[in-house]
């Protein structure tokens, strides 16, 4: 097996707390609390996990823009402590959020960043009319940034993170905020970045966003790893096979929770829904009519992963 | 579609070379590209700023003109410190240079920086590709440098054109305006490194003005009383005007070199804090 190109040991970053309350009972906030995992090359890798639990702060310690309080990392075989300038040379970063260049046009924002990795002139220039056209932005390349959409201004942020052919992508969150059709288009890309055999390590609290582009992913909480698996894999391991969500109204929901707490493999509680999680949705739905329950509304789904965040965390993804 | 094409380009081959090269003089401070944030700048002034770069260049020349000119008349000839007297205009012009060397070295280092710093996120961008902290300083400094070094030339030929420039002492006046905007620009960055808010920013404004003002820049130091005059004298621009002044004026001297010393500390401090304040905030 060829070496991971991210391998890491018991990860942690640690923050000092600034201000008059820490110099008085100073404890450090611990955003990444040792996380330990490994990443193949041309393998897709995900970090699933809600938002503050430390998945953009691992993200920024394997970009080599913030050291590590302790363990063991290796970036594509350097100690990114050491080798940060290399390291960053041969990756693709698309931040949470954009940070493109507004003074100047979408083109330009291509050019200057090429040349930031000290690549020649001519070699930019070729590379950025490619770029332009993988990010379906050709018509755009003298426009302005902030006249760009949203989508637009994620797929030019992209397209600038792949100027230097870097060996590796790093995602944070890459669609967070688009609308369904623009997340469509970008997923599309970034599906053929991943068929040409570039690593993607992303971040995301979506978890349709994992199921679509991630080979493996690990569920982080807290700084911690909860789980890690194949999206498949890990619903087989952490739910059912399905989800009967139904719904009594507000008030009713407790009740009805006592009576049915027996049904299916497990019975899931959210203030506005019941979750029972089964082989067949359809079968337990019928078992509650048999015993008089008519929730106001019924769905029969496949699980995913938001279910195995709830089961694992007792919470859901997006709060 | 060629995302996934790979050229045998050797700067991105994996790093054995890297590797085995051992530490670095600099860490990863610097990646010796700070052109390439020279030239961002140079595009980014091209197409949004060049107005700003415009009323920069004129502001001095309107003050010469008014005060030099217009003030000069009723006033006639001034007795500087050294004792000598010279027009009025001759004696403000060589101020004023200095002064828009500073203001130009300022007005990029500053509120420039700080709108990159805290709005556009631009340093985000460009510090994680492989630049480090010491190449967007340079080059950032740089920037301000050439202008406030095109500012000078204009400003020199208006005072030649004017017969303000009484020695040939005066063509080094150039490398003591780049010096002065170099001083200004290396402190002036590593302040607002620290800045947070639009009024700590104006703290800026209320420093710079009063010093403007009372560097001996209308008037010889000799007017005040000796106590104010430590003051001014431990001031970054009244060195700056006097070196100024002696060389435009002739009235050139060895203990101008204790200026040219001045300038050269806040060019080394100003550069330290800016690089080790960028690699806290982005590269913690």
């Amino acid at each position: 097996m060829p070496a991971p190109v991210i391998a890491t040991q018991n990860l942690v970053k640690s923050y000092a707390v600034t201000g008059s309350k820490a110099a008085r009972g100073s404890t450090d906030f611990v955003a990444v609390d040792g996380i330990s995992f490994e990443v193949a090359a041309g393998e897709s890798f995900g970090l699933l996990g809600p938002n503050g639990a430390g998945k953009s702060t691992t993200m920024r310690m394997i970009g080599a823009v913030s050291t590590r309080t302790s363990g063991e990392l290796s970036v594509l075989g350097l100690d990114p402590n050491r080798y940060g300038p290399e390291i960053r040379s041969q990756l693709g970063v698309v931040p949470q959020e954009n940070n493109l260049d507004t003074e100047l046009k979408v083109r330009e924002n291509l050019l200057v960043y090429g040349r930031y990795f000290g690549l020649p002139r001519a070699q930019v220039a070729r590379r950025a009319d490619e770029l332009l056209e993988f990010a379906q932005l050709e018509d755009k390349a003298n426009a302005k940034v902030d006249d760009l959409s949203g989508g637009m201004k994620r797929r030019l942020t992209i397209a600038r993170a792949l100027i230097n052919e870097p060996r590796m992508m790093l995602l944070d969150e890459p669609t967070t905020g688009l609308d369904p059709q623009a997340r469509h288009i970008l997923w599309d890309r970034l599906f053929r970045l991943k068929e040409q055999g570039t690593t993607l390590l992303v971040t995301t609290h979506y978890m349709d966003e994992a199921e679509q582009l991630c080979d493996r992913l690990v569920v982080v909480d807290k700084g911690r790893i909860m789980a890690e698996g194949s999206p498949a894999d890990l619903i087989r391991r952490y739910s059912s096979r399905e989800v009967l969500e139904v719904r009594f109204g507000s008030t009713q929901n407790a009740e009805v929770a006592e009576r049915i707490a027996a049904f299916g493999e497990r019975v899931e509680v959210l203030p506005d829904r019941i979750l029972v999680y089964s082989d067949s949705g359809e079968r337990e739905l019928e078992r509650m009519s048999a015993v008089g329950l008519h929730p106001i509304t019924s769905l029969v789904r496949r699980s995913s992963l938001e279910d195995v965040f709830l089961r694992l965390t007792g919470r859901n993804l997006i709060e | 579609m060629t995302a996934g094409e790979r050229t045998t380009n050797p700067s991105l081959a994996p790093s054995s070379a890297a590797a085995s090269a051992g530490p670095r003089p600099f860490g990863g401070l610097y990646a010796g590209n700070a052109r390439s944030v020279m030239a961002r700048g140079w595009r980014a002034t091209r197409s949004t700023n060049w107005l700003v770069v415009v009323s920069g260049f004129f502001e001095p020349i309107f003050y010469l003109l008014s005060m030099g000119l217009g003030l000069g008349a009723l006033i006639g000839q001034v007795q500087t410190d050294d004792g000598q007297s010279v027009p009025y205009a001759a004696f403000i012009a060589p101020a004023l240079l200095a002064v828009a060397a500073m203001n130009g070295a300022i007005y990029d280092s500053t509120w420039n920086v700080f709108f990159k710093m805290q709005f556009a996120r631009l340093y985000e961008g460009m510090l994680s590709t492989s630049l480090g902290p010491l190449d967007v300083a340079l080059g950032e400094i740089s920037l301000a440098l050439l202008r406030g070094l095109l500012y000078a030339t204009g400003f020199l030929v208006v005072m030649q054109a004017l017969g303000l420039n009484l020695s040939w002492w005066a063509l080094l006046a150039l490398p003591a305006v780049l010096l002065i905007a170099f001083g200004f620009a290396s402190v002036g960055m590593a302040v607002t490194s620290y800045m947070k808010t639009f009024q700590q920013m104006d703290w800026i404004t209320f420093v710079l003005l009063p010093m403007f003002l009372f560097s001996a820049t209308f008037y010889p130091l000799s007017v005040y009383p000796q106590g104010i005059q430590w003051v001014i004298q431990a001031l970054p621009l009244w060195h700056g005007v006097e070196l100024v002044r002696g060389l435009t004026t002739g009235m050139v001297d060895l203990g101008m070199l204790w200026h040219v010393l001045y300038y050269a500390v806040m060019i080394v401090i100003g550069l330290v804090f800016t690089t080790r304040r960028l690699r806290a905030l982005f590269l913690d």
